[in-house]
């Protein structure tokens, strides 16, 4: 059992493709799929000189162009980056409990939208300053865990519940003294893509491909440190390197995904869980696999948040955590017993 | 005289503790040394020490070359080391897990070779995990568990076996088992292997040599019936023992007043 993880990633991929046409087409303007991929593959070879018939009218490709198309790249983006992540950590920390938000990222973003939302209103800085503020809560931690002791995982563990409920008090603050400004805040916490353009996949790519690439070339790596630090130094490995190494990809990934998306719960937590039933607890499959299916995941939870009460939206993070939270407590009560 | 496993003059302080003070052994190549010795004797603590992985004082030399001195890959394709409670991954095959054992050979990032795959299917087809390769290591029993985490050991191809209590979780047969390989892979290898034992008789019957630690310190070292006296048992273990001679040397028995 569990040794041909091949048909599991390709079927992964499959339901990727699929989700991302499902996430393209559906909406109150209908965009059938086959329309679809010959316009895309239009736009593809135009630039070399060629091109393909049976393309979507003018108004539906710029409706897939222009709204659809970003918005669904964007969830796949973000969606695999926050499993990717929960997976990273998830392994670093070997603690099936540990999620992307685990060591100050989240409520460093948090305090940084914020602020930026109640002081700085319209300046368009609330992906920078969520950006920086997750980077330096998990700074912050990861310098408190150090300074108090070394590059164990549990000290690190303790050191990111300091500084989180830290910087959740600095930003229940600003909130509590701006309280105009409270319902874009909520809207920003609660996740969202429903501003998702071309540009702000832009901003994000650079660092999070870099992030999620030195993620998927770690797995191996992560295989060895699974075996607790002791034997991995038995096996040539500085545990504590290899750990700030993962840490800090992971951090910048899930720094990256909520600077565009906000706080969208669970995918970190939920996904990499799935992934792990289906092809064991081995890293080097185990990180690609939760990135297809982060993917697939998160363009599904749009595609909800944005037809079920149509055209009203619902918060991005309240569907992922609707499916998230009774999936969780399914998995305490599968280990209770 | 530069051959083998030497450690001379280690100490050893974990906080305010002195744990290990001024401890000498040698083991010559293709030996079998048992550390034995009262719970917190710091046996563990000196098989941690030779494995590199605890801040000592004193020096650890193989085949004369001190090995803080060797670059921690360089050090794990001789020196590999199974502990006495060794962490198994969630959801790993067996397979997957005694592939770990390839890791100090090849480059940390890349996936196995076809070399690394043969020496790991070899060894485990050795111990007889052949048909387990495929099931997930939790699922396994103590026994097949214990000689997984032994295989993945040997696929480092190391000189040198430290061993932590290789048989705490296992019965009287299954210890035997675990016990007969080792002592058949160091003989066919010239495997010099350290380990603790805390079964007295067992230490006695298969290792070459005895090393009993108390309180931090060497307090005998020789072979089997050089080091298993009722005396020493009174004195290091506070234990009433007699020590019958059996047909593999000495068989420690308790007795009652």
């Amino acid at each position: 059992m569990r040794t041909r993880p091949v048909p599991y990633l390709a079927g992964a991929g499959v339901l990727l493709v699929a989700s991302v046409l499902l996430g393209v087409g559906v909406g109150a303007l209908p965009l059938p799929p086959g329309p679809v991929l010959a316009t895309l593959a239009d736009r593809a070879v135009r630039p070399l000189g060629g091109s393909v018939d049976g393309g979507l009218g003018p108004v539906q490709a710029a409706a897939l162009l222009q709204l659809r198309l970003p918005r669904v790249v964007l969830a796949v983006l973000v969606g695999g980056a926050l499993a990717i992540a929960g997976a990273a950590y998830q392994g670093v920390f070997r603690n099936p409990l540990a999620d992307p938000y685990l060591l100050g990222a989240a409520a460093g973003a948090g305090l940084g939208a914020t602020v930026v939302i109640a002081y700085a209103p319209g300046s368009g800085a609330v992906p920078v300053a969520a950006f920086v503020g997750a980077l330096v809560g998990v700074g912050a931690s990861f310098a408190l865990g150090t300074a108090a002791g070394g590059s164990s995982s549990a000290t690190l563990l303790l050191a990111g519940v300091a500084v989180a409920s830290f910087l959740a008090a600095a930003q229940t603050l600003v909130q509590q003294r701006n309280a105009e400004d409270l319902q874009q805040v909520y809207g920003w916490l609660l996740g969202q893509l429903g501003r998702a353009s071309w540009s702000e996949v832009l901003l994000v790519l650079p660092y999070l491909g870099a992030a999620v690439a030195v993620l998927l070339v770690c797995g191996r790596a992560l295989d060895v440190l699974a075996v607790g630090d002791d034997e991995a130094r038995s096996l040539g490995v500085h545990p504590g390197r290899l750990r700030l190494l993962v840490v800090v990809a992971a951090s910048l990934a899930t720094a990256s995904a909520v600077a565009v998306s906000g706080l969208i719960g669970f995918v970190g937590l939920v996904v990499p869980h799935v992934a792990r039933t289906l092809v064991g607890g081995a890293h080097h499959v185990l990180l690609p696999m939760s990135l297809l299916a982060g993917g697939a995941f998160l363009v599904l939870a749009d595609l909800l948040a944005r037809t079920v009460l149509a055209p009203a939206e619902l918060p991005l993070g309240v569907v992922t955590a609707f499916v998230g939270a009774p999936f969780f407590a399914a998995l305490l009560w599968d280990r209770r017993r | 005289m530069s051959a083998g496993l030497e450690v001379t003059g280690l100490g050893v302080r974990l906080g305010r503790t002195q744990v290990l003070t001024d401890v000498a052994l040698t083991a010559g190549p293709g030996s079998w040394t048992a550390v034995i010795g009262p719970n917190g004797a710091g046996k563990s603590t000196l098989l941690r020490a030779v494995l590199g992985v605890v801040r000592h004082t004193g020096t650890v030399r193989w085949d004369g070359v001190p090995l803080d001195t060797v670059p921690r890959r360089e050090r794990a394709r001789r020196i590999a080391y199974a502990p006495q409670l060794p962490v198994l991954p969630e959801g790993v095959t067996t397979r997957d897990y005694v592939s770990l054992g390839r890791t100090p050979h090849r480059p940390l990032l890349a996936a196995p070779r076809a070399a690394d795959r043969a020496v790991v299917e070899e060894t485990m087809a050795r111990l007889e995990l052949a048909a387990l390769a495929d099931r997930v290591l939790t699922t396994l029993s103590g026994g097949e568990q214990q000689r997984a985490v032994l295989a993945r050991a040997l696929a480092q191809q190391p000189q040198v076996l430290l061993l932590d209590e290789p048989t705490a979780a296992l019965d009287l047969g299954h210890a035997q088992q675990v016990l007969d390989l080792v002592d058949r892979l160091r003989r066919t290898d010239g495997l010099t292997v350290l380990s603790t034992l805390h079964d007295l008789t067992l230490a006695g019957q298969y290792a070459d040599r005895l090393v009993l630690l108390a309180a931090g310190r060497v307090v005998a070292d020789g072979t089997p019936a050089q080091v298993l006296t009722p005396g020493a048992l009174r004195t290091h273990y506070g234990a009433r023992a007699s020590v019958v001679t059996g047909p593999d040397g000495p068989a420690v028995l308790p007795v009652r007043d």
